[in-house]
């Protein structure tokens, strides 16, 4: 057989998973998003009627809201933390091993089980945090069960799973020349100076890579928001609307269409971020 | 002398921010640990009691009778081993096609195989999943399983990158010596590969077990429950009022977990090292 020949067959597997699970899915949702389709019973064509009936859904503008504010804060801050988190540990002091295993933790160890001990640990009566703010003298608020505290809770959340990202920041700092480090130190800059001027510049490719995903995966947070809720029905991130939408109403046709307009966003989002690169990335 | 007490003050500080920062992640662990130990008087108390005493068992025995936990395990057990054999064979069966040979559009198709992993597993969702209810086989393991026989668009970009690091002399010296490429991926390549193998073996395992919303949307039998979907009813069904049972449940269903994370972490970092990703 012609190696170009064995080469097709040994991509042959991917080539139909590719055509079955993502071509003809993507074909029939287009379809289908133009449909009143309930999963029983016929589907009548109804061209763009259901976008036209999204962009007047009251739940579509405050879940879409929800998701945007959340993706706002919780991006910089999972960042922020995880820059803070590998910086510190990048180094061979005693223990730092211990300490990254601990810090690394959330991207193995998640899920829903983590998700209900969070909303354990956030139970205003008797959970650990309010006891924890009161022993330092705060009334803690009620979190979950007070829609102006909904948000904040997700966030403490975000903020403990941010350094599941540390070995990939780990890799990017030991990739930074130490003579940059060196001369720099000869020219008498500080610590601040150096993180300032040496470090973040050579990490900016790391912190495009975690925006990207910062922003797909804020656009799909559902396990936790499924899991934890939250009053005033300020929990409801914009995929678990979707998800209630087609699984709970068997409005396929109305979800399909949420779902567009959620790829349309997030593929949005990517390129202006992507077009924003050449402004702020290191390249060599 | 200066130089030496800066040294020593930088050492403090960043001590105490690794422990007042480690404490910070192990609270969840501990809370939820000194929760399913307590008896409900202890856990619903103000000022709340931080040690267990005495020791309570009984919360694991009421989680057991709330939700057949072990029966949940065993299913998502079932689910990764049907599952992660044959994504890792054919996810590096395609990805040493795309690594070692030249065939027609392989620049496209794999500009393709790249934008699918920026492809909305929205988007596809919902088709997907009428496909499999005309066909039959929602409330069933094989839509969680089959798609995964397809190969994994990730763990094929990942193994391609990998096999390229191989050096060619041995594959050539392999066909001079009438061995087909077929007999040269199982016979070198798999074994060349087998930390990366266990790295993208253990994300798929981990994929699994922590997955909740394909899960959620194909199964509905109780019976058929996996671990999350087992926590989540547990959780929604008594709301706020079981916490000592949902935490010793969570609590169990975290230990295969929390073993991988202490027992197989360097194979994560090797393989984070391995993408060695670069803008």
């Amino acid at each position: 057989m012609k190696k170009s020949k064995v080469g097709f067959l040994f991509i042959l597997p991917w080539l139909t998973g590719l055509v079955l699970f993502t071509v003809i899915p993507i074909i029939a949702a287009l379809f289908i998003s133009m449909t009143d389709w309930s999963i029983i019973g016929d589907a009548n064509f109804i061209g763009l009627e259901n976008f036209k009936a999204i962009f007047e859904d009251q739940m579509f503008y405050k879940t879409l809201l929800i998701t945007v504010r959340y993706a706002i804060f919780a991006i910089p801050l999972t960042i922020f933390t995880a820059l803070l988190v590998a910086i510190s540990l990048n180094n061979q002091y005693k223990g730092t091993g211990v300490f990254r295993t601990i810090f690394y933790m959330p991207s193995i160890v998640s899920g829903v089980a983590v998700a209900i001990v969070f909303k354990w640990i956030l139970d205003p009566n008797y959970g650990v945090l309010n006891s924890l703010l009161g022993i330092l003298g705060v009334t803690g608020p009620n979190w979950l069960y007070d829609p102006d505290w909904v948000l904040p809770s997700y966030l403490i959340m975000a903020i403990w799973g941010a350094s599941g990202g540390l070995y990939i920041y780990l890799a990017a700092l030991k990739d930074i020349p130490k003579e940059l480090y060196e001369s720099a130190t000869i020219d008498g800059a500080g610590l601040i100076h150096r993180i300032r001027y040496i470090t973040l510049p050579m990490l900016t490719p790391i912190l495009f890579y975690n925006m990207v995903i910062g922003i797909i995966s804020a656009f799909r947070k559902f396990t936790d928001a499924y899991i934890l809720g939250g009053a005033g029905e300020e929990g409801i991130f914009y995929m678990v609307y979707l998800y209630g939408q087609a699984f709970s109403f068997y409005k396929m046709g109305y979800a399909t269409a949420l779902a567009w307009i959620l790829f349309v966003i997030i593929f949005s989002l990517t390129l202006i971020v992507n077009y924003t690169k050449k402004y702020w990335v290191y390249s060599e | 002398m200066r130089e030496h007490y800066k040294e020593v003050f930088k050492k403090v500080l960043l001590y105490i921010f690794y422990l007042t920062g480690s404490a910070f992640m192990l609270l969840p662990f501990f809370w939820m640990i000194s929760t399913a130990f307590k008896p409900d008087n202890q856990i619903f108390t103000v000022p709340i009691r931080w040690i267990p005493s005495p020791v309570y068992f009984k919360n694991f025995v009421k989680a057991f009778e709330v939700i057949p936990i072990v029966k949940y395990m065993f299913n998502t057990v079932i689910i990764a081993v049907l599952k992660i054999g044959g994504e890792v064979f054919v996810s590096a069966l395609v990805a040493y096609g795309f690594a070692r040979f030249n065939f027609k559009f392989k620049n496209i198709l794999f500009i393709i195989l790249l934008a699918t992993m920026m492809l909305p597993y929205e988007v596809t969702m919902i088709p997907t999943f009428i496909m499999w209810s005309w066909l039959g086989l929602t409330d069933s393991y094989v839509p969680l399983i089959l798609p995964a026989y397809f190969g994994a668009v990730s763990f094929i970009f990942f193994l391609r990158m990998y096999f390229s690091t191989f050096p060619k002399g041995t594959e050539e010296a392999m066909v001079i010596d009438g061995a087909n490429y077929f007999q040269i991926f199982y016979k070198l390549i798999l074994q060349l590969s087998k930390p990366a193998l266990v790295t993208i073996g253990l994300w798929a395992f981990l994929g699994t077990w922590n997955d909740l919303l394909g899960q959620l949307i194909y199964i509905n039998d109780p019976a058929k429950y996996t671990i999350q979907l087992g926590l989540a009813s547990f959780s929604n069904l008594t709301g706020e009022t079981l916490w000592g049972p949902l935490m010793a449940a969570s609590f169990i269903a975290l230990i295969p977990v929390i073993f991988i994370l202490l027992f197989a972490q360097k194979y994560f970092v090797e393989g984070i090292k391995m993408m060695g990703i670069k803008g």
